[in-house]
């Protein structure tokens, strides 16, 4: 096992490096740099100084050096800790990531948490009570969640709280709390936002979740094993949990670490746009869309890094839930 | 380290031959988009202690819905419609204080997720089932598995067993979990697992499928059942296996006194296993008798046919298998008068396609159901 986790991590660290790599190839890819775009949008403000400033800059941020040179330098400062500064902020990555790593990550943890309560119960009662009307309407429900897009379903939300109920949901505090410091009320405040996106990713979200897990469970449910442990007497609830949703869970965890841990670096971005929430994801589309490299180029990093720690971390779970994929 | 007794029930021996389950004109049927399928249509048999009556009948003949309908699983969207089925019960406490007081249930009148079927299923009748290799819940170690049956079913007097002869004993507890795994490695022993002390930590991928069979064998006999149902136990399994497994349900029901519903397609493994042969044919019992009457002197052309197809060894090889005429008819529109009428080589025109005959007695405890043994 130790070999294997070993393996896994060697794989993990070459995967970075190249995912890194290309990432920023393909930033790199599109005509002209950053300050190409900033000079249009200096010029067409009538702003003539600008020319002058762009050389400066440009030997500033090394965009004069040759595309090697820039991604090695980058990467060598990004392994001490240094992710480069960001061209549209004017300062450095980190402190634009750091102040919002908090919030995304309460974020993806209350939608992950939210969405996993919700959806496991509904997809269990779905399968339990096949056909029955609490199906009909989990499973309407769930295809609706699933069709609908997030950001659609927040302007919707939105429209109807401002228009309709006069309520501020956008962001993740009241204005008065916005830049207060921590306090029960702030907290309260927090919570007060949270819904909104939560019940956002609950719809979107668990549709998905709910048919697997109706899937997997009806699969489970005609196996001899759930006869078995019937005809030794158990309960049937005994029987449902402990032999067939054990059973038909094990994929779920895969999808666990598939998504959740992705989502604490960009979340779901669209949503975050249209709710305006301080979270990475909409910095992320920003600086993909104004050829902010070391911004962009971080997000994608650490994006990766999630994807294969969450990997892991769902192989390593479904190994120790499952004897049979047990590494010896 | 074994306090346990291997076994705790004792019978009297006036008790052995009395009968335990009593299925009357049982109907099941299953309400498909089709129409209705009548799975089992009037089956009458009982089942008494110590005994082993063996189902044998085609595919879905309504075998493994009979066995079902005893423990009241007949899956969707099947339905007990009629009959009845009694079960000559005396209660876990009771037996254990020595005593033979029987109380009827009707099983058929029970909640099927009640708690009364539930100290029933597994308890005191357990069932053990065709496929060993995934009969067992892939998470669960052969220990857990038996843990889980034992614990619910079985009960260990609540004193030392030395107190046992000054006074009686009326109270009981349930097994702790050293004690369910002491049962487990007790029981795996017995079914003929090597290495029982580290078998019973192995999870089923673990084990071969012979070896799943015997745990299943163990789970289902740890709780010391009056009655065990077997829907075709060594289908899955190679011949030698199969013999190995015969031989183990055959010594302990011996031990234990312990009644055997044997359900089977194979003609050869009933005729050594059984007493008394029940015959189906499309939810119908065609004929019921003593395993020799059935094997020497079959009456029902159905059971004719069915002993000419098993191959034979002797002089007489080189000839072609005899096979029944014609196909399984489709359920859903069986045949009018006699089910068996378009294949049967008796077939009376006028007669077989237009009467349904009756169940009627040919001799002593044999019985048929075929006009040609109707006056």
């Amino acid at each position: 096992m130790l070999n294997y986790l070993i393996r896994r991590l060697g794989y993990a660290l070459i995967m970075v490096v190249l995912v890194s790599f290309v990432s920023f190839v393909i930033i790199e890819l599109p005509p002209g740099d950053y300050l190409t775009q900033k000079v249009e949008q200096l010029r067409a403000r009538g702003d003539r100084s600008a020319e002058l400033q762009v050389e400066m800059l440009r030997v500033r941020y090394g965009l004069d050096k040759p595309f090697l040179e820039r991604y090695l330098n980058w990467a060598i400062n990004f392994l001490r800790g240094d992710f480069g500064e960001s061209f549209e902020f004017e300062r450095p990555v980190s402190d634009i990531l750091g102040a919002r790593l908090g919030y995304t990550v309460i974020l993806a943890l209350a939608t992950t948490l939210f969405t996993w309560l919700l959806a496991i119960p509904l997809g269990v009662y779905s399968a339990v009570r096949q056909y029955s009307i609490g199906d009909q309407i989990i499973s309407v429900i769930s295809f609706i969640g699933l069709g609908m897009p997030g950001f659609l379903l927040a302007l919707i939300i939105l429209y109807f709280s401002i228009v309709v109920f006069n309520l501020e949901v956008t962001g993740l505090f009241s204005p008065e709390y916005r830049d207060a410091p921590w306090s029960v009320g702030k907290v309260l405040d927090l919570l007060s936002h949270l819904w909104v996106p939560a019940l956002i990713s609950a719809i979107t979200g668990t549709g998905g979740l709910i048919r697997i897990m109706r899937g997997n469970l009806l699969d489970t449910l005609g196996q001899p094993f759930v006869e078995a442990a019937r005809a030794r007497g158990l309960k049937n609830r005994t029987v449902i949990w402990k032999h067939a949703v054990r059973i038909a869970i094990n994929p779920l965890v895969t999808i666990l670490g598939a998504e959740v841990f992705p989502s604490i670096i960009v979340g779901s971005s669209l949503v975050a746009i249209v709710l305006n929430l301080p979270t990475i994801g909409p910095v992320f589309v920003d600086s993909l869309r104004k050829l902010d490299m070391y911004l962009a180029g971080t997000c994608i990093v650490f994006l990766t890094i999630m994807l294969l720690v969450g990997n892991l971390v769902a192989d390593l779970l479904l190994a120790w839930v499952d004897p049979r994929i047990r590494l010896e | 380290m074994s306090t346990i007794p291997a076994t705790q029930l004792t019978t009297a021996p006036q008790d052995t031959r009395r009968t335990l389950i009593e299925v009357r004109d049982l109907k099941v049927e299953f309400n498909i988009r089709g129409g209705v399928v009548k799975a089992v249509d009037g089956l009458t048999l009982d089942i008494k202690c110590g005994q082993t009556v063996g189902i044998i009948g085609e595919s879905g003949c309504g075998k493994s819905v009979t066995a079902r309908a005893i423990l009241r699983m007949v899956p969707k969207p099947g339905k007990i419609t009629g009959g009845q089925i009694l079960y000559y019960r005396v209660p876990r406490q009771k037996k254990l204080a020595g005593s033979n007081e029987v109380e009827v249930i009707e099983l058929t009148k029970l909640d099927p997720d009640g708690e009364v079927i539930r100290q029933i299923r597994g308890g005191e009748i357990a069932m053990i089932f065709q496929e060993p290799m995934s009969s067992l819940t892939p998470v669960y170690t052969a220990g857990t598995h038996i843990h889980e049956a034992v614990s619910l079913h079985r009960l260990l007097p609540l004193k030392t067993v030395g107190d046992q002869m000054v006074e009686r004993i009326t109270q009981y507890r349930k097994v702790t979990r050293e004690e369910a795994r002491e049962i487990a490695v007790q029981m795996l022993r017995r079914v003929g697992i090597p290495k029982p002390e580290q078998r019973v930590d192995s999870y089923p991928h673990q084990l071969s499928g012979g070896q799943r069979q015997r745990v299943m064998i163990a789970i289902a006999l740890s709780t010391e059942p009056d009655m065990l149902i077997a829907d075709e136990p060594t289908t899955a399994l190679d011949v030698s296996i199969e013999a190995q497994i015969l031989d183990i349900m055959r010594e302990l029901q011996q031990t234990a006194n312990m009644a055997i519903m044997f359900i089977t397609h194979n003609l050869g493994v009933i005729a050594s296993m059984a007493d008394e042969i029940v015959v189906m044919y499309m939810g119908k019992q065609v004929e019921r008798a003593k395993v020799v009457d059935l094997f020497y002197n079959p009456k029902h052309p159905y059971t004719k046919a069915l002993l000419q197809s098993v191959p034979k060894l002797g002089p007489k090889t080189g000839q072609r298998l005899a096979s029944i005429e014609g196909m399984v008819p489709d359920p859903l529109h069986l045949p009018t008068g006699c089910v068996f009428h378009p294949r049967c080589p008796a077939f009376i025109a006028g007669k077989c396609d237009r009467h349904v005959p009756n169940w009627v007695q040919v001799g002593d405890n044999h019985w048929v159901r075929c006009l040609l043994y109707e006056e």
